[in-house]
């Protein structure tokens, strides 16, 4: 299977102006591949740096040193030199990120939020509303709240109207921040399906899950990340 | 209008304008890219109203050169005669004041506030336009029945939202917001963030937004312009700037705010 994502020697490091210039080396020569079809697990404790980074693959966080190539099809993007043209493309084509919070304008309609995310990726108005409301559904959403603000759910609804958006209109790459993190057991195992079925059809998918079986369910390869903490005595 | 997404709609060079010895824009550059919302944030008296302001043409730069996506080319608008700009300023752009009297008429009703732009863009039908105006009164929350009452009988927010009536009712281009939710209560706000963030999404609607609530810029913007003393210090992805900002004075905007 192709590599969709080659993340070479990446380091993160945050200068904390506002606090003396603190400088915190989060993340030191990251290496990893992720393939079409595969799913990696960022493993290690809480502090290492898997939500970091998981958001220097989306572009949020600006690579301090080496590089991550994505790999677009036609052709192959350096995320480290990338215009920001260039990332608004990416995660309008090719990359998607399932962050652990959702953030969205207060008052517009959970059917429209998880609607409008297949909108902008092409489809029609009617094909998107139609696949959002059996996204929802499938996700045990109550029908009753399919036509209110998702700002006011409980934190696991909003976890699911999150998921429900990535899913109506999935990337090529998939980043996924502790997806079944606040779920029942049902639903967990609703969304771990989900994602196994984007892995089924081809998804190079880049995930933190803190559950061991859930990793095994999906079959995740697992990578360790206290290898890419700063040394002690640096 | 069709643009063509090659181009910039807006391209702003190395302007410049001092009031005195104030510096209140020194060397500003950037884009505006065709359906994009630029954001620009910073302190008070960093230049943005002024930044606004000289690229609509409401104030002539000391230096610089700004140019802007006709028929898909870039033309210089400080080439163009003054009729020229009134005119792409009536029917191509909106500009939403930090002051609402500076946009409004407050002389004339709320509904001839709003048929105004209306008949700048060649409507003739009363019936229309007045019809028109009680659809975009609806849209910004204003009770239609108000119609023939003068701005200064609403209050601020009312005024503001007047005033944002006015400016898309023809379905801009380009408008230039200075802080457009500023003075609104927060549910009002919500709206107009949804109404805003629908006609960019349906009908390309491009823009630029001054303002100091950095929830609106995350929502809203899909870049980020930091300035700091008539300079830009700092930009980028809206979320690049707000959760990996660069420059200290940055760094001081996004810790002082509770949550983005
Ligand atoms: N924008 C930032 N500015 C400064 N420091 C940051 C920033 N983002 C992350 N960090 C620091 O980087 C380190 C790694 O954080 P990160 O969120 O990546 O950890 P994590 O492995 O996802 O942890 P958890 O399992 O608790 O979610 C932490 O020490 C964190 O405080
Ligand atoms: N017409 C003017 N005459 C003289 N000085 C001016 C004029 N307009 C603006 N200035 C000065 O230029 C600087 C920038 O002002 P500007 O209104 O652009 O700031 P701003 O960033 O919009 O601030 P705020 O957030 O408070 O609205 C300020 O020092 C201001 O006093
Ligand atoms: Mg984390
Ligand atoms: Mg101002």
């Amino acid at each position: 299977m192709q590599e969709r994502l080659k993340i070479k020697n990446l380091s993160k490091n945050f200068v904390l102006h506002t606090q003396n210039g603190a400088i915190l080396n989060i993340l030191n020569n990251v290496s990893l591949e992720v393939r079409d079809g595969e799913i990696v697990a960022l493993c290690g404790p809480s502090g290492v740096g898997k939500s970091s980074l998981l958001k220097a693959v989306f572009g949020t966080y600006r690579i301090s040193q080496g590089d991550l190539v994505i790999n677009c099809g036609a052709k192959e993007i350096h995320l480290a030199k990338a215009s920001p043209a260039e990332i608004i493309e990416l995660r309008k084509h090719t990359i998607g990120y399932v962050s652990q919070f959702l953030r969205v304008i207060p008052r517009v309609p959970t059917i429209e939020i998880v609607a409008n995310a297949a909108i902008e990726a092409g489809a029609s108005s009617q094909q998107a509303t139609e696949k959002a409301v059996a996204l929802l559904e499938q996700l045990r959403i109550p029908k009753k709240l399919h036509t209110l603000s998702p700002l006011t759910f409980s934190g696991g609804e909003q976890q699911r109207v999150n998921i429900a958006r990535a899913m109506s209109a999935p990337r090529p790459i998939m980043l996924f921040d502790e997806p079944t993190a606040s779920l029942d057991p049902e639903n967990k195992t609703t969304v771990l399906t989900m994602i196994a079925g984007l892995k089924k059809s081809g998804t190079a998918i880049l995930g933190i899950f803190h559950d061991r079986n859930d990793r095994e369910f999906l079959n995740a390869r697992e990578v360790e990340m206290e290898k890419y903490k700063e040394p002690e005595n640096a | 209008m069709k643009m063509n997404p090659g181009i910039p709609l807006l391209k702003v060079e190395n302007l410049h304008k001092a009031f005195g010895k104030t510096k209140a824009c020194h060397d500003i550059s950037f884009e505006l890219w065709p359906g994009e919302v630029l954001g620009i944030v910073g302190e008070s008296g960093s230049g943005k109203s002024t930044l606004l302001r000289l690229i609509a043409g409401l104030l002539e730069p000391d230096k610089g050169t700004i140019s802007y996506q006709q028929n898909s080319k870039l033309i210089t608008l400080t080439d163009l005669d003054e009729p020229a700009l009134r005119h792409l300023q009536r029917t191509e752009w909106g500009f939403v004041h930090q002051h609402p009297s500076d946009g409004l008429r407050m002389n004339v009703s709320a509904g001839a506030n709003i048929g105004e732009r209306l008949m700048a863009n060649n409507w003739r039908h009363y019936g229309n336009i007045r019809e028109k105006a009680q659809h975009w009164l609806k849209a910004v929350e204003i009770d239609p029945a108000r119609i023939d009452d003068l701005p200064r009988t609403f209050s601020g927010g009312m005024q503001q939202r007047l005033q944002i009536a006015r400016n898309l009712v023809t379905n801009p281009n380009l408008v230039f917001l200075d802080e457009p939710t500023g003075g609104l209560d927060v549910s009002v706000q919500a709206k107009l963030l949804d109404l805003l963030r629908g006609l960019v999404s349906n009908l390309g609607l491009s823009a630029i937004m001054v303002t100091h609530d950095l929830a609106v810029a995350r929502l809203l913007s899909t870049r980020l312009i930091v300035m700091k003393q008539g300079e830009i210090i700092e930009h980028g992805l809206t979320d690049q700037v707000l959760e990996d900002p660069q420059a200290a004075y940055s760094q001081l905007l996004v810790s002082s705010v509770l949550q983005v």
